[in-house]
């Protein structure tokens, strides 16, 4: 049994934002790879996780089986309640673009458009019309400290900038989890150490975040650490008090 | 503040759309942001339609320029041909079915602007030589008896000179009309002096030479005696080169000047006179529209196909290139056909846009010809107004592939790129 499943027994009783029971991905060789090895995981609303081990180890592919970008290849995936596994293409990319907000290490913003247009994108297939979109954007903006740069193009803007846009695009269409794959893994300490700020602040604010990091000093910020090794949760433990989802 | 980030609760989630306006909306922010290659993608479609649109206008230009000429000139004459004369009679054999006011018999009729007639002497060459080259080699040339009537209705075009009259026909004057090549062979340059030229040894008067005529090709060539000198001298027209007469009438009135001119000149014996009906245009015409209009409309295609293949091309590329930007908008709620549709948008808003600006430069371009040559521009709108759709179509076709191709992108493997 693993620690995550240790962690389950402890008694929770709010429903978890993420429940994983035996998820598996492997990825059909020669040779065959098994990136996930028969992982159980919870996480509850509010929590702030690191994932944290050694390149290969299988920590990107839990990030992506998370984040309804690849399927596992056994196991079951339950996100806020819903079964993933019974979805199709569609109910996937339909929760994926609902509950689920992605941060990049590469930041991924459209060069030629605007940090206004990057950040509204965030909503382009919600159905919120245009006008909405743009103003939620620019409200979002603000809030990473970027209301004054909204016209730019994301080539004026430095790293930090350029991933404070990210994770305001992420934000944009309020989602239950932010995913955030080594968000400073292309900044400098002091940008990093900023961007991290802003991650914590949003977890202040109440949103679920699980972020994937090399860097001890960003896994601290954490209220719960994941390691993981040859695709398995091979430590799991908590530094906060009184993590969400635990009993009072 | 606080509240605004806070997660939504669990509950149904929509599925995600993508609204006609923004589809649009993004369709022109993708390919604005490569304006210079969007341009030139567009050049083969602007090639393929405009060439179209060009081809079909300056066709349909051209050929009502031909049709106009074509239909003056064939639906404003008759040809009355002598029937009475039987070649097999012999060589010597005459025949002279026309009355000797048969001009006027047929100028009388309603409608007839000109009508005259016409044979050669001797049944065809005739040996004349000039006064002012006494020694010279005898010429042969085609010598034709004309009534003055003839010559008004072939239209002469007079160089020098005059042509004979009505008091020169009456009277049986020995004076001659020359065509400017056959003046130029006799070595005959001016009627000045009144030089004298002896067909079959019978002395004429060179009062006038004719450059050509608008409705006679020989013009040029021939030597004109009045009919009534050319009776007295040479006896009637041959059986085997019988005489004809030529009207010239107002437009529409040639059928009806065709139907009436037999009894007009023979009403004992109109059998003797044929009288031979217009032809008409519109086939001649059909086969050069036709026939034009197949060749250009090939050569327009293959620009079409050319733009076609450049469209393709581009927006491929352009999926290779936005890889990352299509895994991104997969992962933020893009479906397959949501990309699909973006790239398929793209490439007709090309199409399209090529479509317009070709045809644009085609009507510019019929325009422009038609007023260097004079002519009337002729633009059919059925064909002219939907030609834009031509560079949508195109368009369409050609993005199909690669917005399959996009639509088939897997958003994890676009963004680990």
């Amino acid at each position: 049994m693993t620690v995550s499943a240790l962690r389950q027994g402890t008694g929770s009783s709010n429903v978890p934002l993420i429940e994983l029971t035996g998820v598996s991905r492997t990825y059909p060789g020669p040779p065959a790879v098994h990136a996930l090895a028969s992982v159980d995981l919870i996480v509850h609303p509010g929590e702030y996780v690191a994932v944290v081990g050694a390149s290969g180890s299988g920590k990107s592919t839990l990030l992506n089986v998370l984040g309804l970008l690849d399927a596992p290849t056994s196991g079951r995936y339950r996100l806020d309640g819903t079964d993933t596994h019974r979805l199709g293409d569609a109910g996937r990319t339909a929760l994926r673009a609902g509950a689920i907000g992605f941060v990049f290490q590469e930041f991924h913003l459209l060069a030629h458009r605007s940090v206004l247009d990057n950040v509204a994108l965030g909503q382009l297939y919600t159905g919120v019309r245009a006008p909405q979109r743009l103003a939620q954007a620019r409200q979002v903006l603000c809030r990473v400290g970027l209301g004054d740069r909204l016209h730019a193009l994301p080539t004026q803007l430095s790293g930090g900038q350029r991933q404070r846009v990210a994770i305001a695009r992420a934000l944009v269409n309020h989602p239950r989890l932010l995913l955030c794959d080594e968000p400073t893994g292309n900044l400098d300490s002091a940008t990093a150490a900023a961007v991290m700020d802003l991650v914590g602040d949003l977890h202040t604010d109440g949103v679920t975040v699980l972020l994937i990091t090399h860097d001890p000093i960003t896994a601290a910020r954490a209220g719960r650490r994941l390691t993981v090794s040859d695709g398995f949760v091979v430590d799991d433990r908590s530094t906060d008090p009184h993590p969400p989802g635990a009993d009072a | 503040m606080t509240r605004a980030w806070r997660s939504r609760g669990a509950g149904p989630v929509p599925a995600t759309r993508l609204s006609v306006r923004d589809l649009l909306s993004e369709a022109l922010a993708g390919l604005s942001q490569r304006p210079a290659r969007t341009v030139l993608t567009m050049l083969g479609t602007v090639l393929g339609v405009g060439s179209f649109v060009a081809v079909l206008g300056l066709t349909a230009t051209a050929t009502g320029q031909v049709s106009a000429t074509f239909s003056e000139q064939t639906a404003t004459q008759v040809a009355i041909d002598d029937a009475g004369g039987s070649v097999s009679a012999g060589p010597q054999a005459t025949v002279d079915s026309f009355p000797t006011d048969a001009d006027a018999r047929v100028q009388a009729l309603n409608g007839v602007l000109a009508a005259g007639l016409r044979w050669p002497v001797g049944g065809g060459g005739t040996n004349v030589t000039t006064s002012l080259r006494p020694g010279a080699a005898i010429a042969q040339l085609s010598v034709a008896a004309a009534t003055p009537g003839y010559l008004d209705t072939v239209e002469l075009d007079m160089a020098d000179g005059a042509a004979f009259t009505t008091f020169c026909d009456q009277h049986a004057m020995t004076v001659a009309v020359l065509g400017v090549a056959a003046a130029h062979q006799l070595g005959i340059t001016s009627t000045t002096g009144a030089p004298a030229i002896f067909v079959d040894g019978v002395a004429f008067t060179v009062i006038g030479i004719a450059t050509g005529s608008a409705r006679d090709p020989a013009t040029a060539t021939e030597v004109y005696i009045p009919a009534a000198t050319a009776r007295i001298y040479f006896g009637k027209p041959l059986a085997y080169a019988p005489a004809a007469m030529l009207v010239r009438t107002s437009l529409g009135a040639a059928d009806q000047v065709a139907d009436e001119a037999a009894l007009a000149l023979r009403p004992d014996a109109p059998n003797l006179i044929s009288a031979a009906h217009p032809p008409s245009a519109s086939p001649v015409r059909a086969d050069v529209l036709a026939s034009l209009n197949a060749v250009f409309v090939v050569l327009a295609a293959i620009s079409l196909v050319v733009g076609a293949v450049s469209i393709a091309n581009t927006t491929l590329v352009a999926v290779l290139e936005r890889t990352t930007e299509i895994g991104l908008r997969r992962a933020i709620g893009a479906r397959p056909r949501h990309v699909a549709a973006q790239f398929l948008t793209e490439s007709a808003a090309v199409g399209t846009l090529g479509g317009l600006i070709g045809t644009a430069v085609a009507i510019a371009t019929v325009i422009v010809v038609a007023l260097a040559r004079h002519w009337t521009a002729v633009l059919d709108p059925a064909l002219t107004l939907p030609a834009p759709l031509i560079g949508t179509l195109t368009g369409l076709l050609a993005g199909t592939y690669p917005a399959l191709r996009a639509a088939q992108v897997a958003p994890l493997d676009a963004l680990r790129r």
